[in-house]
């Protein structure tokens, strides 16, 4: 079998194949590797490639598989978003502040694959500490969509969906703090899963807002995330917000049926800012599912229109509060020649930290100052329990929610940098389940005339991550829109 | 909601940034933007509303057990300081 043809396989299908010898995990590594560098000059989707650490770990993986030794994910090669610590490697976060870190110790989700035999190929660029919808804030310049490289493929985690979209890797992590995984997922054709909050432990994932920020994955299929998510979530001591909750077998319920399943269409999402297309994208989508046996009915959730401006008042003040570690003492970016400890510290973020995040900072900084908390913090986080009530409403009447990921397809570049509040209006749809900790998934469901993807969002009760696999797979049998490949990286 | 000159360049102090006098007007505008935008929020009746206080309803902070976990690496952690001697972190002069 030819080595060209390996990228347009499945994580699955890649697995079934280097149990069967018919390829090694070195040359399935060595051909991503060559995809990934001749890919950068038009879409920058990567920080860091680690190629001989990727070789020396595919040889391992090679020798477990001789021996019988090796895991359903051994050999199989992944990339991280850079906002994972990995040991020994730069973790920038895509900001200026972390361009010299050198992680010494691993994220519990790259420990966790890596002891499951995944092969890292590198770090994928993103949004300086995931702030952005447009992954046009990185201090190492935008990625771009491998659908059309005159427009942004999303943000935060936008390196990591550009890298799946384009075939350059399998799969990918990616971190979703206000849609960070679905957004860029459903502008590049992806499946891209928010778990549960909680389900995956943060540690070592560089923390942007601690109450909404959860880990997850970018896969070609539901199938895919099913097997990376068995292996990535599960209850971890060093988290202190990690749920210890048993991990079911994602895969073994992927066929159950889903006739009778209740699906709750929201109509706060289907309102005068949805683009026809995407539109009609999702309607189409939930005609498959009415075929498969599901029903219909729509839901209201009155308070998710204020959702947005609710978590842009908790995640600037936890982001504020987060990134006050960043003092030019202990690691990262210094300035030079400072006159005293004050113009360290502050020259050293001043210069360390790029325009979006200095925003945040300061959005945060104002909202907790003293007189302001009461207007802004606490009013915040009782529209956020408001919001948290509506949809466990909600999942009283349907089991599962669906919708647009997105308002919009993909966007050109500069686009929306002019006005932070139409950028921050990206996330619309996604940040109504970060707030209430929800599992979610956007996954691939048509085109635009224009042919750019749109995704399908799924969302459901807490903990409930095997049934959206289990929906979303269903529909991947009934629809071929997850297996297109841009032209330019067919 | 307009915010001045003066407010942009005390939070900026709180928040311990250095901003270049042509970033004062440009964060001046988008932040009274971003309070105004915020500012909808008012219109939720949230009378009766406790504030959340974790995503998942009914988890509690979990506490350790208070023992050691840690071992000592402060070499290789310290191998990412700026400045650091004698396994110490070194800054400018504090105290004249």
């Amino acid at each position: 079998m030819s080595n060209t043809s390996l990228h347009r396989k499945s994580l699955a299908e890649l697995a079934e194949g280097l149990r069967k010898r018919e390829f090694s995990s070195v040359e399935l590594t060595r051909a991503c590797l060559d995809r990934i560098e001749a890919s950068q000059p038009q879409l920058n989707a990567f920080i860091t490639v680690t190629r001989e650490q990727a070789l020396a770990e595919a040889a391992q993986a090679d020798q477990a598989l001789a021996e019988g030794r090796a895991g359903p994910l051994t050999g199989l090669p992944i990339a991280h978003k850079d906002i994972f610590c990995t040991s020994g490697v730069l973790t920038t976060c895509a900001s200026r502040m972390l361009s010299n870190f050198v992680s010494p110790y691993d994220a519990t989700v790259v420990a966790r694959l890596k002891a499951a035999g995944m092969v890292m190929v590198g770090k994928t660029n993103m949004d300086e500490f995931a702030m952005g919808s447009s992954n046009e804030t990185s201090y190492y310049g935008p990625v771009r969509n491998p659908w059309n490289t005159d427009l942004v493929p999303g943000g935060s985690s936008g390196g990591s969906a550009a890298a799946v979209a384009a075939r350059l890797v399998p799969a990918s992590t990616g971190t979703d703090t206000g849609g960070s995984i679905r957004q860029p997922a459903a502008l590049c054709g992806v499946t891209g899963l928010k778990p549960t909050y909680g389900r995956v432990s943060r540690y070592g994932m560089i923390a942007f807002a601690s109450s909404l920020d959860q880990g997850g994955t970018f896969t070609v299929s539901a199938e895919d995330a099913a097997l990376l998510l068995r292996a990535m979530a599960g209850f971890d001591p060093a988290d202190s917000t990690s749920v210890d909750e048993p991990v079911p077998d994602y895969v073994a319920t992927l066929n159950e049926p889903l006739r009778g399943l209740k699906i709750g269409l929201l109509k706060e999402f289907f309102d005068k800012g949805l683009d026809a297309d995407n539109e009609r994208c999702i309607r189409e989508a939930l005609a498959v599912y009415e075929k498969l046996g599901a029903t219909l009915r729509e839901v209201s959730l009155p308070a998710l229109p204020l959702s947005v401006p609710a978590y842009y008042v908790v995640a600037p003040a936890e982001c504020s509060s987060n990134l006050a570690r960043y003092d030019g003492v202990r690691y990262g970016y210094r300035c030079e020649n400072p006159r005293d400890l004050m113009d360290m510290y502050k020259r050293t973020r001043g210069e360390g930290f790029g325009a979006e995040v200095k925003r945040r900072i300061m959005t945060g900084t104002y909202v907790l100052s003293a007189g302001y908390y009461d207007a802004y913090y606490l009013k915040a986080q009782k529209v956020r329990k408001l919001i948290a009530n509506d949809f466990a409403r909600a999942f009283g009447e349907v089991d599962v929610l669906m919708g647009p990921t997105t308002p919009t397809p993909a966007f050109p570049l500069g686009a929306k940098t002019a006005d932070p509040i139409t950028m921050y209006l990206n996330d619309i749809y996604t940040i109504g389940a970060n707030l209430a900790g929800l599992p979610a998934i956007s996954i691939p469901c048509g085109f635009t005339p224009q042919g750019l993807p749109v995704g399908l969002q799924i969302v459901g009760p807490h903990f409930t991550e095997a049934r959206l696999l289990n929906a979303a797979h269903l529909f991947q049998r009934e629809t071929d829109w997850h297996r297109r490949v841009p032209e330019a990286f067919a | 909601m307009s915010l001045t000159r003066e407010q942009i360049e005390s939070i900026a102090h709180l928040a311990r940034l250095q901003l270049l006098p042509e970033e004062v007007p440009v964060y001046q505008d988008s932040l009274s933007r971003i309070l105004d935008f915020v500012g909808e929020l008012e219109r939720a009746d949230t009378s009766a509303v406790e504030p959340m206080a974790h995503p998942l309803p009914g988890q509690k902070q979990r506490l350790r057990e208070d023992v050691v976990t840690e071992q000592d690496h402060h070499e290789l952690y310290q191998a990412n300081a700026p400045q650091a001697q004698a396994g110490l972190y070194l800054v400018p002069k504090v105290i004249e």
